[in-house]
Order: C-alpha cells, then sequence, then structure tokens
C-alpha cells in the first residue's frame, strides 16, 4: 500500500493562493494527486484552478474529507499554520517550507506529541513526499520514475532525485524527504518503520547528511528492527568543522555530526554504505536483480 | 550564529540578568575610557569564537587604568588558535566563592530543548559529565510549556544548589529562559554562574548561539553579525543570496540542492585522491531556478578565488529544467566577459532530468571551447579533478 501516501489520499494545499503554492498544485494534480481545495483565511469562498479555498484546515476538512495537508506559507506563518493543522486533527501535515526558525519546529513538534501523535508531521523544508502513480503531495518531480519496490527516505531532495533517476527502471513504493532542519517531524527511523511494515516495499534507501545523530540512531533502529535490506548514502564527507553546508541542521560541531561516524554507525548494524550516489545505486540493484 | 562574548553579555543584560559593569574596546584609547569609568580593578578578556584563551595570555587582571591598558595593548592584536583579536572587553571583577553551570539548548536527538545545570562549573560541561556524572541534571524542556518559576524550582533542586543561592538561581533560570525563547537562540550557556562571597549570583561568561532562520523577526540581531571575520567571497555571496562556502581546494563546484552539492564535494575529493589530492574549493548551492543571471553570479564568485583551477557545475533538473540552465550557462559567459571578468577555467558540466536532452544540446550547440559537457557524475568529477591537475 506504499506508506503516508496513496492514491485514497485527499489532499488540501496551504499557502494554495501563493504562486510556489498555486504552481505546486498544479503539479500534483497533474500527477494524479487528489488535490481538493486549499486554505486561506483572507480569500476563503474563491477558487484557484477550479479548487475552493477555505478559511481554515477544520472548515476544508469537513467539507472535503482531507486527510492530508501540504504547506508552502512563508516562514513567518508557517507555525500558525502548522498548529492549525494539528489542532484540525488531520493525519498527514508535510512541511514544505524552508527557513523556518528552530523554536517555531520544536513548538508544533511539541503540540502535535501532546495532541497524542495524531497528526505525522513531515519536514519542515523538504521536497515532501511521493508514492509515484498514485499520490504526490510536495514538489518531487513526477515523471523521474514511476512505481516499484523500493523505498527512500532522505534528508535531501536533489539526492532523493537522484537516486530515483538512478534507480528509476526499478520504480518506487514511496519516497520521503524528511528535510535537513535540526528539528523534524518524521525521522528516518519512523519511515524505516512504515517501509519494514509496506507489503510494496522490498527494498530501503536511506539517505543522510552530516550533523546531529539521526543516522546513528537509524543505524541501530535497522540492527534491532529491520528485516528487509537497506542501502544507505552520507553526504558531507568533506565538509569541515562548524561550516553550515547549506541544510541548517547540515553542521558537524566538534567529533559530532561527522559522515564518517555515521557510516560506521551504519556498517556496524550491517547496512551498505555506497561512496557515492552511483555506487549506492548499484548496491541497491544487487537486492533486485 | 555564535555571538562573542561581550554581545552575549550585553543580551543577557537586556533580559535583566546579572553581569558585571563593563564595556568593549577596540582600541587602546577606548579601554582606557572604559577602565576609567568602571574604576578600580578591572578584567581585560580578548573577544575570539574560540576556547582556552585564557592559557593563550588572553585574560588579564589589571590593578588599575594603566595596568588596564598595558594588557589590552598586548591582547589586541593576538592571534589565538587563528583568531586575531580584534576587541577586549573590560568588565569589573568579582571574587568567586563557588562556580555552577546553567545553560538552555536545542536538543536535536529528542527534538525539543534542554536544560543543562550542575553545581559543578568553571570548566567545561563535557567533562564534569565525564568525570562526575551525578552532579549534572539534564532536563527536557517542552517547547510550548517552557520554563515557569515552578519547573525552574525543581531544576535547582535537582541539581543540589546551595538554598542560600536558590532563590537568585531560580531567577535567573527563568530569565534565561526568557531570554532563549525571546532571541530565538538555539544556546545560551552561563560558566561559570558564580557566587561571591557576599552570595550574590553573577553571570560571569555568557555563551550564546542564535537561529539564523529567525532572522527576519529579529532585525536588531543584524548588529551581531561579524562583516569582519567572514571570508570575503562568503560576505560576497551572501549580498548576491547565494549559499556559499569558501574551502581550500581547486576544483570550485557549482550544484543545486545542499545534498547534491554536499555529495558533489566528496565525489571531487575522491576522484582528485587520483589526480595528486585535488580537492573542492567551494559549497556553492544555486538552488531552485537557475536562471542565466544567478549561474553568472555563482560563476563569477567560484572564479573570483584564485586557487580555482577547474569549474564542476553539476545540476539535477527536479522542478529546474536543464535547459534553463544550459541557457544559464551559456549566457553567463556573455554576462561576465561583459563585466570584464572573462572566463578562462575550463568547466565541466553534467546535467540530468528535467529536460537534460535539451540542456545538452544548447551546450552542444554552443560547443564553448572550455566547456566540456560529462553526463554522469563521478564521470563529470573525475575530469574536473583531471583538469584541476593540470591546470595546477
Amino acid at each position: 500500500m506504499s506508506i503516508f501516501v496513496n492514491r485514497n489520499s485527499r489532499v488540501i494545499v496551504q499557502g494554495m493562493t501563493g504562486s510556489e503554492g498555486r504552481r505546486h498544485t498544479a503539479r500534483m494534480v497533474a500527477a494524479g494527486t487528489t488535490v481538493v481545495g486549499g486554505v486561506n483565511p483572507r480569500k476563503a469562498g474563491s477558487t484557484v484552478d477550479g479548487l475552493p479555498v477555505f478559511g481554515g484546515v477544520a472548515e476544508a476538512m469537513k467539507e472535503t474529507g482531507a486527510d492530508t495537508t501540504v504547506s508552502f506559507v512563508p516562514p513567518a506563518f508557517t507555525k500558525d499554520a502548522v498548529l492549525e493543522a494539528i489542532d484540525a486533527g488531520i493525519g498527514l501535515a508535510v512541511v514544505i517550507t524552508e527557513g523556518v526558525p528552530v523554536h517555531d519546529t520544536a513548538a508544533f513538534r511539541a503540540r502535535a506529541v501532546a495532541a497524542g501523535n495524531r497528526t505525522r508531521v513531515i519536514g519542515p523544508n523538504c521536497p515532501g513526499v511521493i508514492s509515484p502513480g498514485a499520490c504526490n503531495v510536495g514538489i518531487i518531480p513526477a515523471d523521474i520514475t514511476g512505481p516499484g519496490r523500493i523505498g527512500l527516505v532522505s534528508k535531501s531532495g536533489t539526492l532523493t532525485y537522484q537516486l530515483m533517476h538512478e534507480l528509476r527502471e526499478f520504480g518506487f513504493s514511496t519516497c520521503v524527504g524528511i528535510g535537513g532542519d535540526p528539528v523534524i517531524g518524521t525521522t528516518h527511523i519512523d519511515c524505516l518503520e512504515e517501509f519494514e511494515k509496506d507489503q510494496e516495499t522490498d527494498v530501503i534507501v536511506m539517505i543522510g547528511e552530516i550533523g546531529g545523530d539521526a543516522e546513528e540512531r537509524a543505524a541501530a533502529y535497522v540492527r534491532e528492527r529491520c528485516t528487509k535490506p537497506v542501502v544507505a548514502y552520507v553526504a558531507g564527507f568533506t565538509a569541515p568543522e562548524g561550516k553550515t553546508m547549506g541544510h541548517a541542521g547540515a553542521i558537524v560541531s566538534g567529533s559530532a555530526g561527522t559522515a564518517a561516524a555515521k557510516k560506521e554507525a551504519l556498517e556496524a548494524a550491517g547496512v551498505r554504505v555506497g561512496r557515492t550516489p552511483t555506487e549506492t545505486a548499484a548496491l541497491v540493484r544487487e537486492h533486485l536483480t | 550564529m555564535d555571538l562573542y562574548e561581550y554581545q552575549g553579555r550585553a543580551l543577557f543584560a537586556r533580559h535583566g540578568l546579572p553581569v558585571l559593569d563593563g564595556g568593549v574596546a577596540t582600541t587602546t584609547q577606548e579601554a582606557r575610557e572604559i577602565a576609567d569609568r568602571l574604576g578600580g580593578r578591572v578584567v581585560v578578556k580578548a573577544q575570539v569564537k574560540v576556547g582556552g584563551r585564557g592559557k593563550a595570555g588572553g585574560v588579564k587582571l589589571a590593578e588599575g587604568a594603566d595596568e588596564a591598558v598595558t594588557h589590552a595593548t598586548n591582547i589586541l592584536g593576538m592571534d589565538i588558535k587563528g583568531h586575531t583579536v580584534h576587541k577586549v572587553m573590560l568588565t569589573t571583577t568579582a571574587d568567586i566563592a563557588e562556580e555552577y553551570y546553567f545553560s538552555y539548548l536545542l536538543d536535536r536527538a529528542n527534538r525539543t530543548f534542554l536544560c543543562i545545570a550542575s553545581v559543578a562549573g568553571g570548566m567545561e560541561i563535557e567533562q564534569v559529565a565525564h568525570e562526575a556524572p551525578e552532579k549534572v541534571v539534564k532536563k527536557p524542556i517542552d517547547a510550548v510549556k517552557g520554563v515557569d518559576e515552578a519547573l525552574a524550582r525543581e531544576i535547582v533542586t535537582e541539581a543540589k544548589f546551595p538554598a542560600d543561592v536558590a532563590d537568585q538561581v531560580v531567577d535567573i533560570a527563568v530569565k534565561l529562559w526568557q531570554a532563549f525563547v525571546a532571541e530565538d537562540a538555539t544556546l545560551v550557556e552561563v560558566n561559570p554562574l558564580a557566587k561571591t562571597p557576599e552570595g550574590r549570583v553573577l553571570c560571569l561568561d555568557a555563551k550564546v548561539t542564535l537561529d539564523a532562520n529567525a532572522e527576519f523577526r529579529h532585525p536588531e540581531h543584524a548588529e551581531f553579525a561579524d562583516v569582519a571575520a567572514v571570508d570575503p567571497l562568503e560576505q560576497r555571496a551572501k549580498e548576491k543570496d547565494l549559499n556559499y562556502v569558501k574551502l581550500d581546494g581547486e576544483v570550485g563546484i557549482i550544484g543545486n540542492g545542499a545534498g547534491l552539492v554536499m555529495s558533489t564535494l566528496d565525489v571531487v575529493a575522491y576522484a582528485g585522491a587520483e589526480f595528486g589530492g585535488v580537492k573542492p574549493a567551494n559549497f556553492l548551492d544555486i538552488g531552485g531556478g537557475a536562471s542565466a543571471a544567478v549561474m553568472a553570479n555563482g560563476l563569477e564568485i567560484v572564479l573570483s578565488d584564485p586557487a580555482v583551477k577547474s569549474v564542476f557545475v553539476n545540476v539535477f533538473g527536479g522542478i529546474t529544467a536543464c535547459d534553463e540552465v544550459a541557457r544559464g550557462i551559456t549566457s553567463a559567459f556573455d554576462l561576465l566577459a561583459q563585466r570584464g571578468e572573462a572566463v578562462t577555467k575550463p568547466l565541466v558540466v553534467r546535467l540530468d532530468g528535467n529536460n537534460a536532452e535539451e540542456g545538452r544540446r544548447i551546450l552542444d550547440t554552443a560547443a564553448n571551447p572550455l566547456v566540456t559537457r560529462v553526463d554522469t557524475m563521478d564521470g563529470a568529477a573525475r575530469r574536473a579533478a583531471e583538469l584541476a591537475a593540470q591546470g595546477a
């Protein structure tokens, strides 16, 4: 059934009336996603490309049966948009916006936990999630590849696209971009857990990068819980200490967060780690042919 | 963004935290004015963003203004672990009876905030945690509920702060949390939090890291920006809204997306090992829309680095169409020539993804002798490393 999103997902777009929101809504619709409306309190009652705009998430859910929201609202308004989605009790909130202050992310993360984790948050600062051929929530290009039996979870958007492209002859069950911020709603481990359960996924690709210890924790999880093969790639071996490499969370501080430590932990857990994206794809291919 | 101690101290003072009176000087004349105003004994401290300045001779006690000026003269311009001292902070002094530790920070692993408190302060908290873990209290803080007086008292009790300072530390704990939130910090650390022989508790150091993503709601934080210490190329890139980090190799790198660019650096370094240890010269993420102007700005920055011998443009077109990128590259050559910065270094370009065929055709048609098209990432990295080694 893929993970997080499938052909039954009903999607609303927070920030659909903005230029990015509108552009990507059209792309999601073109990819076969059931987009049922958008949210903008100041433009409630209007329509965008034939889709109704609602004043709030709760109202949109009531009117359309939406179970998923994707947010393109600017960083200054992202916290309120996500809190609204959590308070409305929607099942999945995908946050594309880049540049969200970490206090805001920590706040909506805390609210989601306090609400009993009814709402899974993915992101912020992520490309979203795609189950090719069924549903695309976010900005991942839908035309790179089609449905297949590889599951992918990644901190990086373009590396997700690169691996989807390298393995396009096999296709993917679901690709999840979890984002490279220091605090994120959904982790590598959350995705590994879902892929492990997913009957449509045979092999899992995990893409990490410098900063934090999420990859090390994921390695421990794989060792204890995963029966499916996991292949990994880690970016940032040449990153110097103390410099943020593009993503807010991608920084090596002292000996913490290095790519070498992550690779070592993953390999110790039996995960094969490719040296380059192409080599990583070759390792995945071994499990599929 | 990490703040200097004097900036952290000023920020603490703004939030009502007890700090010593003082000021910051960039010249000996300013140091004299501050020492005269403070009167009596003063401490002169080098302002650098690196530990171990005391051992390096960057922290000195002076009995009066003349001695303070002597110390300031010696410390200004000093090199501490590769950091030149441009500023000294002068403060009044306090006798210390006991040293404690208190901080709030972002706890990435648990995706929340953390309070660390200890009655064993004055040294690195990692060392205390290692040698006497029972003396370190770590308390997760709910980002929504925060730290009120009751929670602060709970922490102070749990960390076994002495009864005679408990009320003061509770007050400091609450105000420090308020500062942490109000300033969008990811770290506020007081080490040492000191008790004087008279029983007053003071913040004798201030380590603060601010969240760059929150700059939009803190225009006042712009004053903390340390333009002098930033690499001039990084500064120019920032002015052009480019995400550039200077490294120390020979292959200039331009790519789209932070992860792909990081990966490109690695792949170039692996390939470079075969060509005499050639390395990436920079990180540059031109982001989603790689228009001609953005590509020209990027190329200009990368090529301004005299160490660069070749450039690798690595683009996977997701939303970005590769034909636009290709047009960006060809017109960037013209734009740079018009600016009097004609490109003379070889470029290796790898385009894949959205409209890659058309992008490649545009590059082939333009047939610029400086541009080599290689269609795989690993192959292109090899070629760029090879060209850099030849140009070196």
